[in-house]
């Protein structure tokens, strides 16, 4: 079976700051890294790939620099790396971003399961997997913790809900979004690294994709940022201290108003 | 290169590093006295634009060409489980109805369902003028293709101006589909809605990079305009059985009934009985608990409260709760009425999910903790000795 993966670079959010005096990112030092959702679709996909047998091709649109990412990819025990990367991407949203990739999929052949991390940690938009399905017209089964059965031409899954989960059964091809519940990604081995190290990443421009001009890019995508800002900070409020014979009278009146005739 | 989509001209810039100061995103750096952008960290944003004095700086801008007149009506996608109504559709009709004032459109709400007609009448009793109903068996239960490819053949037939949807695990997997299949622009988990008084463009503002900072986000050439939204973000729209509207059954072609999934099992979660992504009282918990065994003091105090318990990351990676309490950037986000926080430190991967909250109570040893940044009343102190004393002062006063 061939099995896609689909990764982000995300900056590493532990490191982003704002700068207090220009209300800026600041980039500075922040290390990019592979959404950690998209970990997950990895690991997934390696697992797969050991139980069933087949390959495992990474893809990952972005700037070049997003080379890192497959490396990773393929550190992990991922088969082939492909970075979809030109200019005329530059501005997309999840509309232009699903299409892309999907044209980059289509390029691929003969896929049978696509896996998407639940969503990115930058966008945090959760709307790229299924738009890739859309553009594709696959059928899709979002927020898999667990791939119950996989043979030739269907799968079963189990999909989290917020009252609870549901057992799915799909045809395959079929897209699939993984939330962090479904395993515990593993850490790169020596030879994986090694192979990483080695790897060609095949780089796929515009030209590349069979692909509409005006669905790329700025142009290809319905979405406009216009601003953006820091939210007013929060600000602390009131600290009480003391023993908790002093402190918790005082919370209760506080919250007398608020809790009484709302508590059910 | 001449087709990227910003520019700096060479001739107008004279260096003065404005639009550095300007950029939000730090791609933009000094290359002797010309500002130079680096595309590959650059978002398009366009803060740059209006920051040169000089009108240095152009960006490709899309023509507004399309008509976009025929797009009438705000829509609410409503979202039922097991024929009862959930309650973030009340708050996007809430929400909806200030927009379609503002747009002097009307309010309607798009249900599916099987056997679901009276439903439709609280959508009415809830300000919805029309009720689109699409009643058929295939669709008793959410399903993605059918669920997507009927709201798209929708949307097509009765071209709205502007969709809103709940950012629910449902909601977000088939608007996703709509919104491509339409052409649509969608905005995911906005937390503010406004009409722009001038253009008439849906103001979209949301959350991102955790929470770190917000953005505004239009769709300026393409309708519907889409957005998802949060729970508990907006109030619910109160019912009033005077209200009076029309129940619009549509008949729809029965291929796109049609799934290629098919749901074998459906299993209600046991623990979580409440949803705390829709609770109005949540009690957090974090490594500060130290053992799995002390959750139990927190179940006590949500249980007085009638809510629900959450937890950090860590202690979910602990194995002391299910990863269904997680709340934060990788769970679940809460915007209860009232979160309480015991022993959890406030990282911004935590405060990006519950930061929404009305009133934050934060209860921790450490008095630098950053949770108390954030809290309305800190308690610095051993929750311990705390909890357990604000439980039993809570049952007196709610006479339980
Ligand atoms: C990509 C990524 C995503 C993440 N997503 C999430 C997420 O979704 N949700 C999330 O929560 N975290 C998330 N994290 C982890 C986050 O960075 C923190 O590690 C985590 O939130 C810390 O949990 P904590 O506050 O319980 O633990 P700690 O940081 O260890 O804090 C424990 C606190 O308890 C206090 N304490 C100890 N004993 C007592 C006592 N007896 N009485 C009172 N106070 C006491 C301590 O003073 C301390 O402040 C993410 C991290 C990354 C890198
Ligand atoms: N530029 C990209 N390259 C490859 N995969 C992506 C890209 N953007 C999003 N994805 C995939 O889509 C998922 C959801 O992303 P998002 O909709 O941006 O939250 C991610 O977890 C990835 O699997």
């Amino acid at each position: 079976m061939h099995f896609v993966v689909c990764i982000k670079q995300v900056p590493d959010k532990t490191d982003v700051k704002i700068n207090p005096e220009t209300n800026t990112l600041m980039r500075e030092g922040v290390e990019s890294i592979v959404n950690p959702f998209d970990t997950y679709a990895i690991e997934e996909a390696v697992r797969l790939k050991a139980r069933v047998g087949g390959t495992v091709t990474a893809i990952s649109m972005g700037p070049p620099q997003a080379d890192a990412v497959l490396r990773e990819a393929i550190s992990m025990g991922v088969d082939a790396g492909i970075l979809i990367s030109d200019r005329a991407f530059a501005g997309s949203d999840t509309w232009a971003t699903s299409y892309t990739l999907s044209q980059a999929i289509k390029k691929l052949g003969d896929v049978d399961l696509i896996l998407c991390g639940k969503q990115a940690s930058d966008g945090d938009t959760a709307q790229v997997g299924p738009g890739i399905a859309t553009h594709l017209d696959l059928p899709q089964i979002t927020y898999v913790r667990k791939i119950e059965e996989i043979e030739e031409g269907r799968i079963v899954a189990e999909r989290l809900l917020e009252s609870g989960y549901e057992v799915i059964e799909s045809s395959l091809p079929c897209l699939l979004t993984v939330v962090k519940e479904i395993n515990e990604p593993r850490l790169p081995s020596l030879k994986g690294k090694m192979a990483a190290r080695k790897a060609d990443i095949l780089v796929w421009t515009a030209a590349d994709l069979d692909c509409d001009p005006t669905k790329l890019g700025l142009d290809g995508s319905p979405t406009k940022v216009v601003t953006i800002f820091t939210p007013p900070p929060r600000g602390g409020g009131e600290i009480l201290t003391g023993s908790a014979d002093e402190v918790v009278p005082q919370l209760i009146e506080r919250l007398k108003t608020l809790v009484v005739g709302n508590a059910s | 290169m001449s087709d990227d989509p910003i520019k700096v001209s060479e001739e107008t810039c004279v260096g003065c590093q404005l639009c550095v100061k300007a950029c939000p995103f730090d791609a933009i750096q000094m290359d002797d006295r010309l500002a130079v952008i680096d595309l590959t960290v650059c978002t398009l944003c366009g803060a740059c634009v209006p920051a040169c004095k000089f009108d240095a700086i152009s960006m490709k801008q899309k023509e507004k060409t399309a008509d976009l007149s025929a797009y009438e009506d705000v829509w609410v996608i409503a979202e039922q489980d097991d024929g009862v109504i959930q309650s973030i559709t009340y708050e996007l009709l809430g929400e909806g109805r200030q927009l379609a004032d503002d747009l002097g459109m009307r309010l309607c709400a798009v249900l599916l369902g099987s056997g679901v007609s009276t439903q439709a009448n609280d959508l009415i009793a809830r300000g919805a003028e029309i009720v689109y109903l699409v009643d058929q068996p295939e669709l008793a239960y959410f399903k993605d293709e059918p669920y997507a490819a009927v709201l798209t053949e929708l949307v097509k037939r009765h071209k709205p101006n502007v969709v809103l949807c709940g950012a629910t695990t449902v909601g977000r997997s088939v608007i996703s589909r709509v919104a491509v299949a339409t052409g649509a622009g969608l905005t995911a988990d906005c937390t503010g809605l406004a009409i722009d008084p001038e253009t008439k463009d849906l103001l979209q503002t949301r959350p991102a990079f955790g929470g770190n900072i917000m953005a505004t986000i239009l769709s300026p050439n393409t309708r519907p305009q889409m957005s998802t939204v949060r729970h508990k973000v907006f109030k619910e729209a109160e019912p009033d059985p005077g209200r009076s509207g029309e129940v619009l059954l549509q008949e729809v072609d029965p291929a796109l009934l049609v799934s290629r999934t098919k749901r074998l099992k459906y299993v209600p979660e046991e623990d979580s009985i409440i949803n705390i992504a829709e609770a109005d009282f949540v009690v957090g918990g974090g490594r500060g608990l130290q053992k799995p065994e002390h959750f139990a003091i927190l179940h006590e105090l949500a249980e007085v409260l009638g809510g629900g318990v959450a937890a950090s990351r860590a202690a979910v990676d602990a194995d002391w709760i299910a990863y269904s309490h997680q709340v934060g950037q990788t769970g679940k986000t809460v915007c209860p009425k009232i979160y309480i926080a015991c022993g959890i430190s406030g990282q911004i991967q935590h405060l990006a999910g519950m930061s929404a909250s009305d009133v934050i109570i934060a209860i921790n040893k450490d008095p630098d903790a950053p949770i108390f940044d954030v809290a309305t009343i800190g308690i610095v102190g051993d929750l311990f000795e705390i909890v357990p004393r604000l439980t039993a002062e809570l049952r007196k006063v709610l006479g339980k």
